[in-house]
């Protein structure tokens, strides 16, 4: 079971700015170990983040994005006290989702 | 004619390599400037949080032979009290009868409280990928909480100015295969390896700006790493015998470093490239 996120909202003038860090190895699949053996791809495929229920940003990643990777975005319509949900999906099926309330 | 053409010559590559010159100053300032702006940007989404969180889960869960937690253990400040407690380490501590910075006493706590053996507390101390260290995530909790309150080591008890005084020896001390001392790269100002600027450890602006940002998140390693870690990798690159993890040697130039850097706010876990 991976890591949990670390989610932070916070509503003003209509528009709610989300700031998501996930845990991740994000494994390229293009690296070495000591013993010459690839390092098997592992990385996060599918972002989703909806806001009351209703997805408000759907992304597919690539091994391009980094180890830990940090998300920010803005979406129009919440309001504090809401709650904003994010899920991701990793090549192996891994699954994480976790949410908190907007501010 | 040929000579006044030589001249001629003569004062444009004077010329040039003045105009070379300048511009390979403002490119390396320009490069510093670069490099603090991609500190500033990445500030915000510090993965060290991951390590915080994971790290007061740790303090607080019960775990070891004891299926004791660590919110009993006494970090100078009373049993239990994490605020503001890194600001004041290393310090003497009269229960173990030595100088503990805050990874020792990490160690104690857990081998005292939570039933540990030494060996298996100190096994990992530092974390590589999947092999997660639990000292560097309890080091990013307990540092966390003391953000921003200001450095204070006081150096009242005789052995805590015994450590100072070995810190300072060990510091200036020259050794190794290469003839090295840590006041080698850190007894000066303006000097750096590559592009990285390397802060005078023996001035107070460059003790407080070096001490008061570990630990740090290694962007370059994808981890958190801590004081003894950073000490430890000196030692590597001055190609001395390895720095044994919690041992006197790293307590005393630990002590000697955060006493320089008394009177500035604590500002970590940081990010580092």
């Amino acid at each position: 079971m991976a890591d949990p996120m670390r989610i932070r909202a916070t509503a003003k003038d209509g528009t709610v700015n989300v700031k998501v860090l996930m845990s991740h190895e994000m494994e390229t699949g293009q690296r070495k170990d000591a013993n010459g053996k690839i390092v098997p791809a592992h990385f996060i495929q599918n972002v989703t983040a909806a806001h009351n229920g209703k997805v408000v940003l759907s992304a597919q990643w690539g091994p391009a994005i980094a180890k830990n990777p940090f998300l920010e975005f803005n979406f129009k319509g919440g309001k504090a006290g809401d709650k904003i949900q994010v899920t991701w999906t990793d090549n192996k099926g891994d699954k994480r989702t976790d949410e908190a309330a907007i501010n | 004619m040929k000579s006044r053409l030589h001249a001629a010559v003569g004062s444009m590559l004077a010329g040039g390599a003045l105009l070379a010159a300048l511009s390979s100053n403002a490119a390396a300032q320009s490069a510093v400037d670069e490099i603090a702006k991609y500190r500033q940007q990445l500030q915000d989404g510090n993965p060290a949080d991951l390590w915080e969180a994971r790290g007061e889960d740790l303090w607080k869960r019960k775990g070891g032979p004891k299926k004791a937690s660590l919110e009993g253990c006494d970090l100078g400040k009373g049993a239990g009290v994490v605020k503001g407690a890194y600001a004041e380490l290393p310090k003497y501590f009269a229960d173990a009868d030595r100088v503990m910075d805050l990874e020792t006493r990490l160690v104690h706590c857990m081998v005292t409280l939570q039933g540990y053996t030494l060996a298996d507390a100190t096994k990992r101390p530092f974390g590589a990928g999947s092999n997660r260290s639990d000292i560097e995530a309890l080091t990013a909790f307990v540092t966390a909480e003391s953000k921003g309150v200001t450095m204070n080591v006081a150096l009242n008890h005789e052995k805590e100015k015994e450590a100072f005084r070995l810190g300072e020896k060990i510091f200036f001390f020259r050794g190794g295969p290469h003839d090295f001392a840590c006041a080698t790269c850190h007894g000066e100002t303006g000097k750096r390896i590559r592009l990285q600027d390397l802060p005078n450890l023996t001035e107070k602006g460059g003790a407080q700006l070096a001490y008061t940002t570990w630990p740090a998140y290694r962007v370059s390693q994808g981890e958190l790493r801590t004081f003894q870690w950073r000490l430890n990798d000196c030692f590597r690159q001055q190609r001395f015998p390895e720095l044994k993890f919690t041992s006197e040697a790293s307590i005393a130039l630990t002590t000697f470093l955060a006493r320089n850097a008394n009177g500035a706010p604590f500002n970590a876990p940081a990010i580092k490239r």
